[in-house]
């Protein structure tokens, strides 16, 4: 008989969240603590039953300091994923791994960071990696949003896509953001002539193509299939997860292989929807990463919700937002609500099938979250546990 | 102006000692003699560690470009808005480098007028006074 595997084994029963914004006074491990407690009071355990922990590799929080903070049990399983953004699935897939071999019983995945009020990445000149750097920083190619604007460029040019297919992807993450009162976007509409008036980062991409910039915590706490029946919540089910590093792929620059507009969502997705009970139609709303707008059309392609070249022309007529084909990013994404490495959109997919989403999506029963595409990445099929 | 210079690693240094030459040499597999960039320690389809550097004509097509705006490093933002491109190389069309359009050998980043930028242009390699590989329009 063929492994049980995750499929349905575990579920997400606690979310938590500290405010969302550009500053916000309390450093990173104040923020980590508030977050998990509050996933843990959602869930309606103690922290003295947590035995394990996933986070970034880019956390800055360590286990050490969160455990003896917030008074954590005997940790048994912990790990870190890298990558970035790619990792935010992952975390909880980590998890959902552990519990269902029997390595753990209750595990929390967190991600705290000030990217609002701290510093960018790239103006750190020190540091800076032998490869890829070397063959793109002396350049200019410094910061993410230039590396994905070069791949932007070339998609648009292969496929005929355009600038305001990118519009209706940032357009469909504000008008949600324009609903969840907790988002940073929350009273800043949107209009296309905003867009197409806006300054550029790097082009193609301008300003409302790129994720806002935040301070903020969030974690979620994974348990047993069994368990979760007895939790405060609706259980929301893993049915499937999937990280994804394709052969041959470079990260951001994936300029670097024979075919760098097929990324790594192509490759998490196959494995994902081969351990699935479910399709891509059956998905009710998806949360897809979007720390740029032109993830989304990529991101569609690669996990089925339409062929290779046609993620523009499926942003067409509404198509992602409430009542479309496929309602996206629905508390507003990394582009209007916050952007913290994409784990509100993790928490978000849990809200939608809890039926307490600011933008709920009527009857939503099945949710995917999907991680940074254009890095090693992951992926979460949730489902509603009742 | 102090633009960033390259971190190079074992692997990578060859490239920018021929570059300082005024040559451009891609890393070769030296059994089954599939190039690869960027270079690394091992061949992905013969798994031999056995490689070479091999002289290529240093022409090529652009495969997409990017014009940055501020906020960047400082002395980029002097030049910016400036394009940076990536050029699919002539005799070996899976290797892409990253690169500026510049008017002339040392010229600036910003030397070029961003709607002169074309995918499928065909471009040639020049080197600025430091060896950094630069392309340079071709004229056709
Ligand atoms: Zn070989």
């Amino acid at each position: 008989m063929a492994a049980a595997g995750i499929k349905d084994a575990t579920a997400v029963v606690g979310i938590g969240q500290t405010a969302f914004a550009r500053h916000l006074p309390e450093d990173e491990r104040t923020l980590a603590c508030r977050a998990v407690l509050a996933a843990l009071d959602d869930a309606g355990i103690a922290p003295a039953e947590v035995d394990a922990l996933a986070s970034y590799t880019m956390e800055e929080t360590d286990e050490v300091e969160l455990a003896k903070a917030v008074g954590f049990g005997d940790l048994t399983w912990f790990g870190r994923i890298g990558y970035g953004g790619g990792g935010s699935c992952a975390t909880v897939a980590q998890l959902a791994a552990a519990i269902a071999a029997g390595q753990a019983r209750v595990g929390v995945a967190w991600r705290s960071r000030k990217r609002g009020s701290g510093a960018r990445p790239w103006t750190d000149t020190v540091r800076q990696l032998p490869t890829p750097a070397q063959w793109t920083r002396p350049f200019g190619l410094l910061r993410p949003v230039d590396e994905i604007a070069m791949l932007t460029r070339r998609y648009l040019h292969e496929y005929g896509a355009t600038r305001d297919h990118l519009f209706n992807v940032a357009l469909a993450c504000r008008n949600r953001a324009n609903q969840n009162p907790d988002a940073i976007m929350y009273d800043r509409p949107l209009t296309r002539e905003m867009y197409m008036t806006s300054r550029w980062i790097s082009e193609p991409l301008c300003l409302f193509d790129n994720c806002l910039e935040t301070d903020g915590a969030l974690a979620c706490v994974v348990v047993g299939a069994e368990r979760a029946r007895d939790c405060r919540r609706t259980p929301v089910l893993i049915h499937a997860a999937a990280q994804g590093l394709p052969a041959q792929h470079h990260g951001m620059v994936n300029y670097w292989n024979d075919d760098p507009l097929t990324g790594p969502a192509w490759t998490a997705a196959r494995h994902l929807w081969k351990h699935a009970d479910l399709t891509p139609e059956d998905v009710d709303v998806a949360q897809i990463y979007d720390a740029f707008t032109a993830l989304v059309p990529l991101s569609l392609e690669g996990y089925g919700f339409c062929g290779r070249g046609e993620g523009g022309a499926f942003t067409e007529q509404g198509a992602l937002e409430t009542g479309g084909r496929l309602p996206i990013n629905t508390g507003g994404g990394g582009l209007s609500e916050a952007y913290v490495h994409g784990f509100n959109l993790i928490t978000e997919g849990v809200r939608q099938l809890r039926g307490t989403s600011t933008a709920q999506v009527p009857g939503a029963s099945t949710c995917l979250v999907t991680a940074g595409e254009g890095v090693p990445t992951s992926a979460l099929l949730l489902r509603r546990g009742d | 102006m102090t633009l960033l210079t390259p971190v190079t690693d074992p692997e990578g240094a060859p490239f920018w000692e021929h570059a300082r030459a005024g040559r451009l040499h891609i890393q070769a597999c030296a059994d089954c003699g599939t190039f690869r960039f960027p270079p690394r320690p091992c061949c992905p389809h013969c798994q031999s560690f056995a490689r070479e550097w091999r002289e290529v004509s240093g022409h090529g097509r652009i495969w997409s470009y990017v014009v940055p705006h501020p906020p960047l490093l400082p002395d980029y933002a002097a030049q910016a808005p400036y394009n940076v491109i990536v050029v699919e190389l002539a005799d070996a069309p899976r290797i892409r480098l990253v690169g500026n359009l510049v008017a002339r050998a040392g010229a600036r980043l910003d030397s070029v007028a961003p709607e002169r930028l074309r995918i499928g242009a065909r471009v040639r390699v020049v080197f600025d006074p430091a060896g950094l590989p630069q392309w340079v329009l071709e004229r056709s």
